[in-house]
């Protein structure tokens, strides 16, 4: 226990002092995980709207492809995106192998699925009624789509936190597409992970905690988005 | 129906100010780094290293890195994997120059061609620690392959790395050299680093192989001592190579063999001799660079 005292110190004092590399891997991963979310949000709110309104062949069969990939382990993603990222690979001009960019790819393949997924689950929960009662006010195609989604703004918001949380708490996509190189693509689970294997647990747990207190903070602003009046 | 249209406005708002608050953040990422007396920017600037854990969970690399960096304007990327992936890596031409500990597959890549300038860095040793209680009895033996032979047969817990790393490959060798083959309940591989092994022989009262200078670096925390030490066969032995630049026209082969040149520099030599001194009361390190392998250790 006294581990995890002298862990809460030492991150208070992290916090507090604004240790330059901490800060730095605090908006790194802040940036990162934001950009795949922003990213994933651009795919998976279309997607899951078109899976919810149209009907078309295998759509089922695609939905639960989707629903599936809200599941998606991350060292899966993290394991695929290098085989393509890698010199040899067939991406591997573009060099973004352990760069933040390739974290954030990983990251937004990772989120696409959940929000397309919840996207889709949002919608179709809507009463059919009300689309009906909005085309009869003569409502066209892209009005009704925009009622529609704002309906929906509380799970869409869901969507969004469940996205960013599942990124940001990742560590097997971003250890291997970003390597943990330190100043570059250190984000905090992986730093979290090698403080522990470097035996250094009171800064591994103040880590922790500063992760826990950015997911929280994010979430916060993202509740107080949803539920404002 | 105005209000709701301002609800979304505000909220449209709001997401294209996290937005930008994102880029500007990205903007703050060009900026020159601090430190007047920089060596120019090389042509290709960005050096990819694979190493072995060890190098890095020690904190050396912490301190040769930014000294090769300021010296040479390389931005060097530290991939800290086992010997096994980084070997791997430099196999399939991923990395630029590697830092192992795992003589007998190096000399493999080497025959291969798969590597070039192959240099003798530095080395320590291997250590055996297991519970302060030692159910085995390893302190009385003589030579490490006895050591193994006695946890053996006492069949007493021993936690392995299994995860193809330099530590593994060696503990597999030294098996091998008991005339034993490790298997059954006592036998558990970890698969993971060798801070996270040496925590679970602690956590199960077992024994393990490590390098010394991630014991030491833990030590306060582990409920494990040295049970045998000091056999010529528990070198650990480091060498810097660059991967051969024919195998892709990716490889920065000027970065890497300034990083070979540096490693085995007379001033870098000296920082590894320093290194530890300060914080463990003895070196992790001993420098090694000039010397052939046989004289190792000797």
């Amino acid at each position: 226990m006294e581990l995890v005292y002298s862990g809460l110190v030492k991150a208070f004092r992290m916090l507090i002092t604004g240790d330059p590399e901490v800060y730095r891997i605090t908006l790194l991963t802040l940036r990162v995980s934001g950009t795949a979310t922003l990213i994933s949000l651009l795919f998976g709110i279309p997607f899951g709207t078109v899976l919810a309104f149209t009907k078309f062949p295998g759509r089922r069969l695609l939905l639960s492809v989707v629903n599936t990939g809200m599941g998606l382990p991350p060292v899966v993603v993290g394991l695929w995106i290098s085989i393509f990222l890698w010199r040899s690979g067939p991406l591997g001009f573009l060099g973004l192998l352990y760069t933040p960019a390739a974290i954030i790819i990983a990251q937004a393949v990772i989120a696409s699925p959940i929000v397309a997924g919840l996207t889709a689950a949002a919608l179709q929960q809507i009463d059919p009624k009300l689309r009906l009662q909005i085309k009869a006010l003569g409502a066209t195609g892209g009005q009704c789509l925009w009622l529609m989604l704002k309906e929906a703004r509380f799970s869409l918001l869901a969507a969004v936190i469940a996205g960013f949380g599942a990124v940001v708490s990742e560590v097997g996509a971003s250890m291997m597409v970003g390597g943990n190189v330190k100043g570059l693509t250190r984000v905090l689970t992986t730093a979290t992970v090698m403080e522990v294997s470097k035996g250094n647990y009171d800064v591994a747990i103040a880590l922790s905690v500063i992760l826990v207190l950015l997911s929280y903070l994010t979430t916060l602003w993202l509740t107080l988005l949803q539920q404002k009046k | 129906m105005i209000g709701t249209k301002r609800k979304t406005k505000k909220l449209l708002l709001a997401a294209a100010s996290a937005i930008l608050l994102l880029l500007s953040g990205c903007a703050q990422d060009k900026e020159p780094s601090a430190g007047g007396a920089q060596a120019e920017t090389p042509a290709n600037p960005d050096l990819i290293l694979a190493t072995t854990t060890s190098t890095q969970d020690s904190g050396l690399l912490d301190v040769l890195i930014p000294e090769f960096e300021k010296a040479t304007g390389y931005k060097v990327k530290t991939i800290a994997v086992g010997s096994g992936q980084a070997l791997a890596m430099g196999e399939k031409g991923e990395a630029d120059v590697l830092l192992t500990h795992a003589p007998a597959s190096e000399k493999k890549l080497v025959e291969n061609k798969d590597v070039v300038n192959y240099q003798l860095v530095m080395h320590n040793d291997f250590i055996l620690v297991g519970p302060p209680s030692d159910p085995a009895k390893v302190k009385e033996m003589e030579t490490a392959a006895e050591a193994f032979k006695a946890i053996y047969d006492s069949k007493s817990i021993f936690v392995s790395r299994g995860d193809d790393s330099g530590t593994d490959k060696k503990e597999k060798a030294l098996w091998e050299e008991a005339g034993v083959e490790p298997e059954g309940q006592w036998y558990q591989e970890s698969g993971s680093g060798m801070g996270q092994t040496l925590n679970i022989a602690s956590q199960k009262g077992g024994y393990t192989l490590t390098d010394r200078a991630t014991f030491l670096a833990q030590k306060e925390n582990l409920k494990l001592e040295i049970v045998f030490e000091g056999d010529k066969s528990l070198l650990n032995i480091y060498h810097v190579m660059q991967v051969n630049p024919e195998k892709n026209d990716k490889i920065n082969s000027e970065g890497a063999k300034a990083f070979v040149e540096f490693m085995i520099d007379s001033k870098t030599q000296d920082m590894i001799a320093e290194f530890g001194k300060d914080e463990y009361g003895e070196p992790l390190f001993f420098k090694d660079a000039g010397l052939s392998e046989d004289q190792v250790g000797g």
